[in-house]
């Protein structure tokens, strides 16, 4: 049985983006907290903290999950997968990433980390998906600038549905 | 927001959950998929000195058929539950329930027994369990209670469940006929104003389940008589459950909003068990 006290700091492990790496936390301290501030990886963005928005979407195991709505201590021994793990070590955007910039698909950049991910995960399921199956998994995000046309666009071409014009 | 310190303890088995249970009680809260306990910690709604983490519990994690009923453990996510090749066969109404509960990225996290655990009045899945005439499965220290639905869920967010019980598990008996859901929300995935289920066992056994018009499931029995009968069935119900006002909707709203989708699902539920 795995315990940590009130306020008591203890050492987790897990895998980020394929690295092995360890930190301390309180009970208390979320996910989206200990990715940004403890192992320094700010690519994933917090918004509402109450699993609203959808920007603090990382995977775990390979899901698509609310980081805010996770404790840090939740995420011992899993694999966790950020926005940091989608371009290559030269910079170079994934397929997903450059249908992104294609089509307009964000301005601000504000929730597009969480809604790289959460597509990351769908299409991994659902590689063909309908447009009203974007337009369902997009439910979960909220983006302020764009609006959501660009988005649905982008994640139909990365999936091969459409050709960009 | 943060949530305010708490210990933290994550069991490798169900008894080892239930003794921790009986020594906090109340101070204690269990976290399952944590999709509306995280976001009650982050807001500081509640503030247990004890968070017992259940989801590394091998014995909580499957769904398996027993005895004409499906059992789903409390770490079953709601999308396992979905992605479960035998639902659109053995529980149709789940299938097509489930896909309003949350959104995508939620449902891969949030339990099913969390959700009933809940007993939000509007909520899908209670609403399911209801309607299907299901159990709730709670076990403490002192032994294995099994309650059904009608008889767990006692109010807004109220439930039978002690304070030194862990629910383990709920039970879905298998479904014979059609079934149809709907619900009307301001967004897709956001909770329901009015939600809708229908079992129709055959073509004159109907039963019909109301979330969002009073502070539980409304479950009702009745036969259909055609078209004009199933409208004045709805209405009759309408204004016996009255609805409630909220910051979402009036209570004539939501009789109105029963009434147009009330007889919509029940048409739908018919055609499907034909």
């Amino acid at each position: 049985m795995r315990r940590v006290n009130k306020g008591e700091r203890t050492r987790l492990r897990l895998t980020l983006n394929g690295r092995k790496m360890s930190g301390e936390a309180e009970p208390r301290m979320l996910l989206s907290d200990f990715l940004r501030h403890v192992l320094g990886a700010t690519g994933t963005h917090v918004g509402c903290e109450h699993g609203v928005c959808g920007c603090c979407t990382v995977l775990i195991d390979g899901t698509a999950v609310r980081s805010c709505l996770t404790l840090a201590v939740q995420a011992e021994g899993r694999a966790v997968t950020t926005i940091e793990s989608l371009a290559d070590a030269n910079g170079k955007l994934n397929a997903l990433q450059q249908a992104f910039q294609n089509n307009h698909a964000l301005q601000c950049g504000f929730c597009t980390p969480g809604i790289l991910m959460s597509f990351t995960d769908f299409l991994k399921r659902n590689p063909h998906p309908t447009e009203a199956e974007v337009v369902d998994v997009l439910s979960g995000h909220l983006c302020r600038c764009t609006g959501y046309t660009g988005i649905v666009a982008a994640v139909l071409e990365a999936a091969g549905q459409t050709k960009p014009e | 927001m943060k949530p305010k310190p708490f210990d933290y303890v994550r069991p490798d088995s169900i008894d080892e959950a239930v003794a921790i249970l009986a020594e906090h009680g109340d101070d204690a809260r269990v976290l399952a998929g944590g999709q509306t306990l995280l976001a009650m910690l982050n807001l500081r709604v509640v503030e247990p000195s004890v968070l017992i983490d259940i989801t590394r519990i091998p014995e909580l994690g499957a769904i398996r058929e027993m005895g004409g009923k499906i059992e789903v453990g409390a770490a079953v996510t709601q999308n396992a539950l979905l992605a479960w090749p035998e639902l659109a066969k053995k529980l149709p109404l789940l299938a097509a329930a489930l896909p309003f509960v949350g959104h995508f990225q939620t449902r891969n996290k949030g339990t099913v027994c969390g959700s009933i655990a809940h007993a939000d009045p509007t909520s899908e899945l209670p609403l399911s369990l209801a309607v299907l005439e299901g159990e709730v499965v709670l076990r403490s220290h002192k032994g294995t209670r099994v309650l059904p639905a009608g008889e767990f869920q006692q109010g807004m967010l109220a439930t039978a469940r002690e304070s030194d019980e862990l629910i383990t598990a709920v039970r879905f008996p298998v479904m014979k006929g059609g079934a149809a859901f709907r619900e009307v929300a301001r967004r897709h995935g956001d909770f329901a104003i009015v939600g809708v289920a229908v079992l129709a066992e055959s073509a004159d056994s109907i039963r019909l389940g109301v979330a969002g018009m009073a502070d539980r499931p409304a479950v009702s029995r009745f036969k259909p008589n055609g078209a004009a009968g199933i409208r004045d069935a709805v209405e009759r119900l309408a204004w016996e459950l009255e609805g409630y006002e909220d910051v979402h909707a009036s209570a004539r709203m939501r009789r109105d909003l029963l009434r147009r989708i009330g007889p919509v699902v029940i048409e739908e539920a018919i055609r499907c068990a034909a």
